[in-house]
């Protein structure tokens, strides 16, 4: 009896000291997520209800007017339309341009298939601040723009400050984004399979659109997930490149914030992209649980 | 016995009327793809050349090349603003990614003994610091900052302001969630039966950690590591919302430099920052493709391959 209740009370010591660990593993990085991020997010919900106050920033009050101002005036959701149909036209650059090369890596590269990736992985590893504005050197007037505009004989023409200067911009900086799932997706395609398909006499076409592309589904939707969610959210590449003309969300976000300082505005907007981001997701998720896409190369 | 291949022989010959036309696109098709990757790969890395190629010209305007000097190295690295500049960067970088890789790894080895509903909880909070723009962390951190500072201040007398604290307590949320998902991607790869074997002779659990866990998940605490400095190393958007007077780091430095007009000065900093960056890429590289060895596979792909698979 005696040695029984003294394993029970070893026991239950050894059963609190595991949870203190498991407390002191976790706590860090949990108090991390309640004051960095959970914290900042309920306060700009909390202030999107809330009034401007006379010299800026936020007064206690509960009203919808922001959401209502922000839905209702067509400027105001101007943004979130030009950062909408950029980012949509940016996932389908990186895709064009995304798609050949990926198909090429993982099916032709054979033994230089990892120095491929890695010659992806170095432009991405690099500053995105850097990589963005050396296109002003790139595209300004004095390089590639007063090129195009001697050839088209326009001296005025530019590409600078134009919203086809942020979409180069979009598609440069988050292309290995669109390539990586879609490598990884066609890199473990049976190839028998279009091997198959050619004996059986289908056109190179069809074996693409018939066999390729729905292999590489998976690996295009969680490619277009990656690229578009920080697209929708760009702040630097129009600042830089569409010398603040082309004004997406995050320039808007920045402009209420910062400029004006109408911090209640600011989040109603904040908390519009957010939703906004939440419903991609989830209609990502979705699809991944409908079983349409491989668990393996879901983002979640 | 003969029919069947009677048959056969049919469309045998008849595929064999089409294959030369199948073949003559067959060349064409592997070209447009060799010259594309091409293509795509010299539009990866021209505008990484381009800045590099006119740290070293002569020529004050930024766009126009006149010839070759090392003078712009020399301007930058006396410069007062540069220095001070580079200084903020490493008091940033440095703590943010020994903080984040410690509790990353602490909250990746902590989940594996929680009930479920709370490291689903975890989970989801992990994804949303990733999925949430960068730029609405930025502006709802600085509020949070501002709002809090301000009522802590006027209770206290306090004088806390923004600052080289408040820059590597935003960049650790972001960081903290990458070593994590890393860590837990190897943990979930472990081979189990080694932890195991090892209780089973009676080691201890800190020594069955130090010497079995530990070193199956280090490739992973390394690319962690190495991420969050460089991420921290090189960000913008964060790192100007929630700096305060005198924490202005390298890319608020160039991007200062960016906005008045690039200047060959703006590119022999951004140069120094892209060989520091990639050194690190290049260490990383050495560290896991040298650790996949020893281990016998696995992680062959060293750190690009982590990186392109973590993606996927």
């Amino acid at each position: 009896m005696a040695i029984a209740s003294e394993h029970a009370a070893q026991g239950a010591e050894r059963r609190g000291r595991s949870a203190l660990l498991t407390t002191v593993l976790i706590a860090p990085a949990g108090l991390w997520y309640l004051v960095l991020l959970v914290a900042p997010l309920v306060i700009v919900t909390v202030f999107s209800f809330g009034n401007r106050a006379r010299n800026g920033g936020y007064e206690a009050a509960f009203t919808l007017d922001n959401y209502v101002r922000l839905l209702t005036q067509p400027q105001r959701m101007e943004p979130f339309f030009t950062s909408l149909w950029m980012a949509v036209a940016g996932t389908i650059g990186c895709l064009l341009v995304g798609l050949p090369l990926a198909y090429f890596i993982a099916t032709r590269a054979r033994r230089r298939k990892g120095l491929l990736i890695l010659m992806l992985v170095i432009p991405f590893w690099t500053s995105f601040l850097i990589r963005t504005y050396s296109w002003l050197i790139l595209l300004g007037k004095d390089n590639l723009g007063g090129f195009i505009g001697g050839v088209i004989g326009d001296p005025e023409f530019r590409i600078l400050g134009t919203p086809f200067a942020v979409l180069i911009g979009l598609v440069y900086g988050y292309l290995p984004l669109m390539v990586f799932p879609l490598y990884v997706t066609l890199e473990r395609m049976d190839r028998t399979l279009v091997e198959a398909s050619k004996d059986l006499g289908a056109a190179r076409w069809a074996t693409f659109r018939q066999v390729t592309l729905p292999i590489a589904l998976p690996g295009l939707i969680t490619g277009s997930i990656l690229v578009f969610i920080p697209m929708m959210g760009e702040y630097v590449i129009p600042a830089i490149l569409g010398y603040g003309r082309t004004f997406l969300m995050g320039n808007a976000l920045v402009d209420a914030f910062i400029q004006t300082r109408n911090w209640p505005f600011g989040s109603a907007m904040a908390v519009l992209l957010i939703v906004i981001m939440l419903i991609t997701i989830s209609v990502y998720v979705w699809f991944v649980n409908r079983g349409r896409l491989g668990r393996d190369v879901s983002v979640l | 016995m003969t029919a069947p291949a009677v048959r056969v022989a049919g469309p045998a010959t008849a595929r064999r009327g089409t294959k030369a036309g199948v073949d003559h696109w067959n060349g064409v098709v592997e070209l447009w793809l060799r010259a594309h990757s091409a293509l795509v790969y010299a539009f990866l890395y021209l505008p990484i050349v381009v800045v590099v190629l006119f740290s070293f010209n002569a020529n004050r305007l930024a766009t126009i090349w006149t010839g070759f000097t090392l003078n712009w190295y020399s301007v930058a690295l006396n410069d007062e603003v540069v220095q001070a500049a580079l200084a903020n960067s490493f008091s940033v970088a440095l703590p943010n990614a020994i903080l984040a890789t410690l509790f990353g790894t602490m909250a990746a080895l902590g989940l594996q003994r929680v009930p479920k509903t709370l490291r689903l909880g975890f989970d989801a909070l992990t994804y949303v610091s990733i999925i949430v723009p960068e730029i609405v962390i930025a502006l709802a951190t600085l509020v949070l900052f501002a709002t809090s500072f301000g009522i802590i201040n006027d209770a206290t007398g306090l004088k806390l302001q923004l600052g080289i604290p408040t820059i590597v307590a935003a960049h650790m949320l972001f960081n903290i969630s990458i070593v994590l998902l890393l860590v837990r991607a190897r943990l979930s790869g472990m081979d189990r039966t080694l932890v195991e074997a090892s209780y089973d002779l009676y080691a201890s659990p800190w020594r069955t950690f130090r010497q079995i866990t530990f070193p199956q998940l280090l490739p992973a605490i390394v690319a962690g590591f190495l991420l969050a400095f460089t991420f921290s190393f090189d960000d913008y958007v964060i790192t100007s919302f929630v700096s305060g007077p005198g924490s202005s780091t390298l890319p608020i430095f160039i991007f200062g430099q960016v906005k008045r007009g690039v200047t060959p000065e703006t590119n022999a900093v951004a140069t120094m920052m892209l060989v520091l960056t990639l050194a690190m890429l290049a260490i990383g590289q050495l560290v896991l493709t040298r650790n996949a060895r020893r281990s016998g596979g696995g992680q062959a792909g060293g750190m690009a391959g982590m990186i392109a698979d973590q993606s996927a």
